[in-house]
């Protein structure tokens, strides 16, 4: 169904934003508390890159119709149009 | 499995509703809360519309109670008002009745007319006769009327033909007299008998004709009666009396006749003288009869002639009545009559002649006395000493007495010869004059003779006229009768004729109308066989036609029922095809529509059309199903939702922020759901929203089809979201298409009209 297909891809991008979130939190964390002695930006830093990477994944999975996707197919290898 | 379907239809359908709920709460929200705070305003409106109905109700009790029609209008249309009315007003009143004539004044009018129908009946059949009687009638007819009393049949036979001529007649009512004469009741009511017999002689002639001719009769035989009694009585008494006038007279001549006799024998004086006293005593006597038979025969002829004057009287009036019966009578009567004045006459001229007679007698007596008594008195002058008697002194007388007598004599007879020849001189003269004084007399006498004489020629020649008027008359009226008589023969003679004629040729005109009438009569008989003949032959021609045609459509029946057979099952298979339609459910499609198709292919190998159409259904409904049409309604939903949040995304614009925008403007965008999309799109309705608004509209009315071509029109991200909405869509239309193809082809076929070519 292609209208599940939009809410597929929100609740893809949303765990997506979620673990990015998650991770980007805990790199931050684990990286002010070990290399920026319990700094706040590297969290902040860490969380918004785990946003601004899912945001940028949702992003391009929402548009991922309309950008021309060159396929480098190896001559073993079949891509598929749905990411 | 068709109820779960149902239920999730019913699921999804509530979701959509909810949906649309959820939809709209702002705007309800909002309508309310305008309302809300203005609660004042409502009481004025709700005080307002209390005072306009109350007015209302009690503007229509007070009309009710003025105007009861519009009270019992309101009454009947409007169900308990006639309680409220009865409640506010009272009972309603009585209706109006119209007041009837009471019938106890139409006997008065009935009688009133009856009176006036028999007034002027009366009055235009009393023409001339009794005008005057006839207002005196009328009102004793009005005052006899109401009587109950009907005096006569006949009166009452008349008042009923009067009533019966009453009922056509106008009754023009003038006032009926008053009751002033009533005293010729009898008279009136015999009046009224009669006059009720005259307009019923009107009505029956011949009786009262004939009663009445025998009454004129009898009239005039009474008359005559009387009359003849009259004139045989008058006749009787004139007759008598005549006669006695007759003997008078006649006893009258023979008295003058016996006198004048006894006076000439007096005269002569050859008597001796004794007998002369005697002579001159009868003489007395004869004169004295005489006188006296005069007298009597004067009185005798006064009677006759007053007698004759009545019985002139008497017939004059017979005459006057004018009863021809009587006519001879009174010939006879008048006859009697004239002879009895002719013989009255005679007589009476014959005494007169006697009296002449004895008038010269007397003369020449009184002449001869006279000489006597002056030859007396010239002899006693001469002989004075003589004696009167001188006659009987014949012997004493002396020669001188003789002497001187005899010279007297001689001198008295030369005096008595002069005389004499005077006389004779004078005879002439005298004769002369006597003739002529005869002659006058004879004239008299004559024209007397003649006037009488011709008074008796002309009434004997009127009565020779009259005698011979009525031979005459009785002669013609015997002609008439024979005439009549013969006139009478003739009417019937020619009426006989006639009636001869008159019957041939009714006789004839009979036969004439009897035969052509049975000419007719034949011809149309002839006609109708030959109809009959004709209708049968067509009859004939007719069903033996029918036979062949029935024969032929039998056969071509047989042709049909094979071909409705197959169409038969053709139609069965496309309606188990439909019924397999019917096998979706909420979410998930039918049945594969193989099997079903299958079996259309194997009934209908030979009928190309259908074959063509069962290889026309797509593949994918043949495998997987189709969704319903509920399904893709429900499903409509969730894209118009969806298509609507990613209104903006399409290959320019498809960042994140784009998304986000385009979600914005979802939800901040108001306009109606639903959208009659117009006959011809124009750019700018290939809005995303108005085309799915259009969309909506479509398949809220169940247009599939027009939903997804609108949804078609959708461009960018919603394209995509649609897409498999759309071609769902479309599997189902398509397929929907060919089996209401096939199934109205299969209608078709069984209906036996078309034929696949």
């Amino acid at each position: 169904m292609s209208e599940k297909e939009l809410g597929q891809k929100w609740d893809h991008c949303l765990a997506d934003s979620a673990i990015k979130f998650g991770t980007g939190l805990g790199l931050g964390i684990v990286f002010s508390v070990v290399f920026f002695k319990r700094r706040t930006w590297p969290i902040v830093f860490g969380t918004g890159l785990g946003l601004g990477m899912a945001y940028s994944n949702c992003q391009n999975d929402l548009r991922s119709h309309y950008v021309l996707h060159i396929i480098y197919v190896p001559q073993q290898l079949i891509c598929c149009n749905v990411c | 499995m068709l109820r779960v379907c149902w239920k999730g239809a019913h699921a999804a359908a509530r979701q959509c509703v909810c949906g649309k709920v959820k939809a709209h709460p702002l705007q309800h929200c909002r309508k309310y809360s305008t309302a809300g705070d203005s609660g004042s305003s409502a009481g004025k409106i709700v005080a307002a519309s209390l005072l306009s109905v109350g007015g209302g109700l009690g503007g229509a009790i007070l009309y009710a109670k003025w105007d009861p029609k519009f009270r019992a209008n309101v009454e009947k249309s409007v169900p308990y008002s006639d309680q409220l009315f009865e409640m506010a007003l009272g009972p309603p009143p009585p209706p109006l009745v119209l007041l009837q004539k009471k019938p106890g004044k139409i006997e008065p009018l009935q009688i009133f007319s009856l009176s006036e129908a028999s007034k002027e009946s009366k009055q235009p059949k009393d023409k001339a006769k009794k005008s005057d009687p006839a207002p005196v009638e009328a009102p004793a007819a009005v005052e006899e009327a109401p009587a109950p009393t009907a005096q006569t049949l006949e009166e009452a036979s008349v008042e009923a033909a009067h009533i019966i001529s009453a009922i056509g007649e106008v009754p023009s009512v003038p006032a009926p007299g008053t009751s002033d004469e009533s005293p010729p009741g009898h008279t009136a009511a015999g009046e009224e008998c009669k006059d009720h017999h005259e307009p019923e002689l009107k009505e029956r002639p011949a009786e009262e004709v004939t009663a009445r001719l025998a009454q004129q009769d009898k009239a005039e035989q009474d008359a005559l009666a009387a009359l003849t009694a009259g004139l045989e009585e008058s006749l009787g008494s004139t007759a008598k009396t005549t006669l006695q006038a007759i003997g008078a007279q006649e006893a009258a001549l023979t008295a003058i006749a016996a006198h004048t006799n006894k006076l000439k024998e007096a005269m002569d004086s050859e008597t001796p003288p004794d007998e002369k006293s005697s002579q001159w005593k009868a003489l007395n006597e004869a004169l004295s009869d005489r006188t006296r038979a005069m007298e009597e025969a004067e009185e005798a002829l006064l009677k006759a002639k007053g007698e004759l004057e009545n019985l002139r009287g008497v017939i004059n009036s017979a005459k006057q009545s004018k009863i021809n019966t009587a006519r001879p009578q009174i010939l006879a009567a008048e006859e009697n009559l004239h002879s009895m004045i002719v013989d009255l006459d005679k007589v009476v001229t014959k005494v007169q002649t006697a009296q002449t007679e004895a008038k010269i007698v007397s003369q020449y007596s009184e002449l001869v006395n006279e000489a006597k008594a002056q030859f007396q008195q010239e002899l006693a002058n001469i002989t004075p000493e003589t004696q009167a008697n001188w006659k009987g002194l014949s012997g004493k007388l002396s020669a001188d007495d003789l002497t001187s007598l005899i010279a007297h004599a001689h001198r008295r007879i030369d005096q008595l010869n002069r005389e004499l020849a005077e006389q004779r001189v004078r005879e002439q003269i005298h004769i002369e004059v006597a003739l002529e004084q005869q002659k006058l007399e004879d004239q008299k006498a004559l024209e007397r003779a003649v006037v009488s004489t011709l008074e008796h020629s002309r009434e004997d020649m009127r009565l020779e006229q009259e005698k011979k008027a009525q031979e005459v008359r009785e002669v013609m009226e015997a002609e008439m009768r024979t005439q009549l008589r013969r006139q009478a023969a003739a009417h019937t003679d020619h009426l006989r004729d006639v009636l001869k004629v008159q019957e041939q040729e009714l006789r004839e005109e009979a036969q004439e109308i009897l035969n052509s009438k049975m000419m007719e009569q034949e011809t149309h008989y002839r006609r109708l066989t030959q109809e009959q003949l004709d209708t049968f032959t067509l009859d004939m021609n007719a069903a033996y036609a029918r036979l062949k045609g029935i024969e032929e459509a039998i056969d071509s029946h047989v042709i049909a029922e094979e071909e409705a057979r197959k169409a038969h099952q053709l139609w069965l298979s496309v309606e188990a095809l439909n019924y397999t339609l019917r096998s979706a459910g909420a979410d998930f499609p039918t049945e594969p529509l193989e099997g079903a198709v299958g079996v259309i292919k194997e009934n209908c190998a030979e009928n190309e059309f259908a074959q063509a159409l069962a290889t026309a259904i797509p593949e994918e409904s043949l495998s997987r199903g189709i969704y319903s049409e509920a399904s893709l309604r429900a499903r409509f939903y969730d894209i118009r939702r969806l298509a609507r949040r990613v209104a903006l995304i399409d290959e320019t614009r498809n960042s994140l922020y784009q998304y986000f925008l385009s979600y914005l403007q979802s939800v901040l965008l108001f306009e109606r759901e639903q959208v009659a999309p117009p006959a011809k799109l124009a750019p700018e309705d290939l809005d995303t929203f108005k085309l799915l608004a259009y969309a909506n509209y479509s398949i809220e009315r169940g247009d599939l089809e027009l939903a997804a071509k609108f949804v078609n029109q959708l461009r960018g991200e919603s394209q995509r979201v649609a897409q498999d909405w759309l071609k769902e869509a479309r599997l189902t239309l398509e397929t929907k298409q060919v089996i209401s193809l096939l199934s109205a082809y299969a209608n078709a076929v069984g209906l036996g009209t078309t034929q696949a070519p």
